[in-house]
């Protein structure tokens, strides 16, 4: 893919309202770039060279650029990992309350260390830093693709839960 | 007493649009597009001594100001980055009390003449999003936003932009930098927002709970606003308490109330028996305050406002109040303040990028007990020659923890290193 002329219409193709949408918001075409990342990051849960180029083919912007806003911002992820990234907060609030033992027993838990994916490729542990969930920790956010949700006031049983259920609700997809 | 921007908790159902105009929702903003000049509001936000909630403590209306009326269009960008550890308040006014915050924004864009308004969301905050957007389209189809608004000529326009992950674009101009595409590093000022901003032009950037008291001030005017809160921090204020006290949460209270109220009245005291040693009245960025036998009382009974934080030797910010007990050490404290900064800083200035480098590598040395006192003295020295030499206030923030910690906690430090 490393021609101009080659440049896939990955985007284009599979959301074509979604990305005129995003261009129809701003009176400039680079301010589109991180609504298409994360469009680009929605169903494999990283952003491909493919979609880097695409964007910025479509931006008008040098691959390099697009690859450094990637770089730049910590919720865009530019290789593969779980499906669902359970990323948990460590910072000072979270801490005073107990998150890092809740950080190593989850991991304990789920048999990988943090920044491990499970071996069936399902979950990814992450620590990031102040979601603003300071005083409902430990809590951690649940990245899917372009999308997030919190989950607070937690412990490692009730996670442990919710890691079941994403399991069967995946092999439900599957199947 | 009565909330004035967290009324979801007088009224659960606020964040419907038809309970929202049951409770007067609204009507300040007919007000203002039917019947006031937009200079007659900034004038009014001016004497109702309205403050910056997003740290700074900088007057709102004085802010406005600074528009030159000879170049347009004018911006309104709200910062809803929300970022600083310890802070979650701007948070629960979206998610709870969405419209009195919209119509906040859709006032603040009448009074300086923008027909523009943008919200800048941390990513985190993606449900919070997609739920304005919604609270968005239900507000042009009613005719709050739109064109020729309440039969006017006046349109305003509001629109949601998601962040991805980085303190640093809660600094405006990072912000800025953001919206137009870019990684978000600080621009150098001068020119100010208010007449270089987004995509060039003049533009006004206000916190979330600033614009959320709009609506109250222009219903009940300066004087009515100024019933609450001190003469030079009028107002309410949400205090976000977090850390080792039993009731941790948000709570509106009037600007000037006491440490006291907020740890022991609201927060329950706390948590498990243990006894109060540090305050954090700003987040990671604050000045550690000491609190011990000596100096509890004159901590307790200070007014948390933008004046009085200082005379116990930090400051008021977003009143992210997070609270520490004898449990710990300000070695531990720094080493995790540290981790945060060194991940936040945007790597534009190398006082910042490098010197929290090295104050991470000390204040882990340090922690684990491999340092000597020689390099508590380096670590105090990095953080002082970073001091007021970046672009922007994350450098200078970085280091407020780790000099406060080394001055007013010296045997924390005496026991960890190596004779």
């Amino acid at each position: 893919m490393s021609s101009v002329d080659n440049i896939p219409n990955l985007l284009r193709d599979k959301y074509p309202e979604e990305v005129q949408a995003i261009f129809a918001k701003y009176p400039i075409k680079r301010s589109a770039v991180m609504p298409l990342l994360y469009l680009a990051q929605r169903e494999a849960g990283y952003i491909t060279k493919e979609s880097m180029a695409e964007i910025a083919t479509l931006l008008e912007l040098d691959t390099t650029e697009v690859a450094a806003i990637v770089g730049f911002y910590s919720m865009y992820h530019d290789e593969k990992a779980g499906k669902y990234r359970i990323q948990v907060c460590t910072d000072i609030s979270c801490a005073l309350r107990g998150a890092d033992k809740f950080l190593e027993h989850l991991c304990q838990n789920i048999g990988i260390k943090v920044g491990e994916t499970t071996p069936d490729g399902l979950v990814t542990i992450e620590e990031v830093k102040c979601l603003a969930g300071c005083d409902k920790a430990p809590m951690f956010q649940l990245q899917d693709g372009d999308q997030v949700s919190y989950h607070e006031n937690m412990t490692v049983d009730k996670t442990m839960e919710l890691v079941e259920a994403l399991k069967k609700a995946n092999l439900e997809v599957k199947e | 007493m009565t909330h004035i921007l967290f009324r979801h908790r007088d009224i659960p159902d606020i964040k419907n649009i038809a309970v929202y105009q049951q409770h007067a929702g609204f009507a300040a903003l007919k007000k203002a597009v039917t019947s006031l000049q937009p200079k007659q509001i900034v004038d009014e936000v001016k004497a109702s001594g309205l403050r910056g909630r997003g740290g700074a403590g900088f007057p709102t209306g004085v802010k406005w100001s600074f528009l030159p009326d000879t170049i347009w269009p004018h911006y309104v960008v709200c910062n809803a980055d929300e970022s600083e550890p310890g802070t979650f308040k701007d948070r629960e006014i979206m998610e709870s009390n969405p419209y009195q915050f919209l119509e906040g924004v859709a006032i603040a864009c009448f009074a300086v003449g923008a027909s523009e308004g943008y919200i800048y969301l941390r990513g985190e905050f993606y449900p919070i999003a997609r739920h304005l957007d919604a609270c968005i389209a239900e507000m042009e189809k009613a005719g709050y936003l739109g064109d020729n608004l309440f039969g006017t000529q006046v349109s305003i326009r509001i629109k949601t932009h998601l962040g991805a992950g980085a303190y640093i674009c809660g600094e405006e101009t990072a912000l800025l930098e953001s919206i137009e595409g870019k990684r978000g590093q600080p621009r150098l000022r001068p020119p100010f927002p208010a007449v270089v901003g987004l995509y060039g032009k003049p533009t006004v950037i206000n916190n979330v709970e600033t614009l959320s008291n709009l609506p109250y001030i222009v219903e009940h005017g300066a004087a009515g606003y100024r019933q609450f809160g001190s003469e030079k921090s009028p107002g309410t204020k949400i205090f976000s308490l977090s850390g080792n006290v039993n009731k941790p949460g948000n709570y509106e209270l009037p600007l000037g109330t006491t440490f006291r109220e907020l740890i022991f009245t609201h927060g329950g005291g706390i948590s498990d028996g243990h006894s109060l040693r540090a305050i954090m009245p700003a987040g990671a960025s604050s000045s550690i305050i000491r609190v011990d036998e000596e100096t509890f009382d004159k901590v307790m009974d200070t007014p948390m406002d933008y004046e009085n934080v200082q005379n116990v030797g930090s400051l008021l910010g977003s009143a992210s109040v997070i609270v520490i007990d004898d449990t710990h050490t300000m070695d531990w404290v720094i080493n995790k303040t540290i981790e945060f900064f060194k991940h936040e800083s945007c790597g534009k200035c190398t006082p910042c990028r490098d010197g929290n480098y090295w104050m991470l590598q000390l204040t882990e040395r340090i922690h684990a007990g491999h340092a000597s006192a020689g390099d508590v003295k380096l670590l105090d020295s990095v953080a002082a020659q970073m001091y007021g030499k970046c672009l922007c206030a994350l450098g200078d923030f970085s280091t407020m923890a780790v000099r406060t910690a080394i001055e007013r906690f010296p045997e924390d430090f005496e026991k960890k290193v190596k004779a």
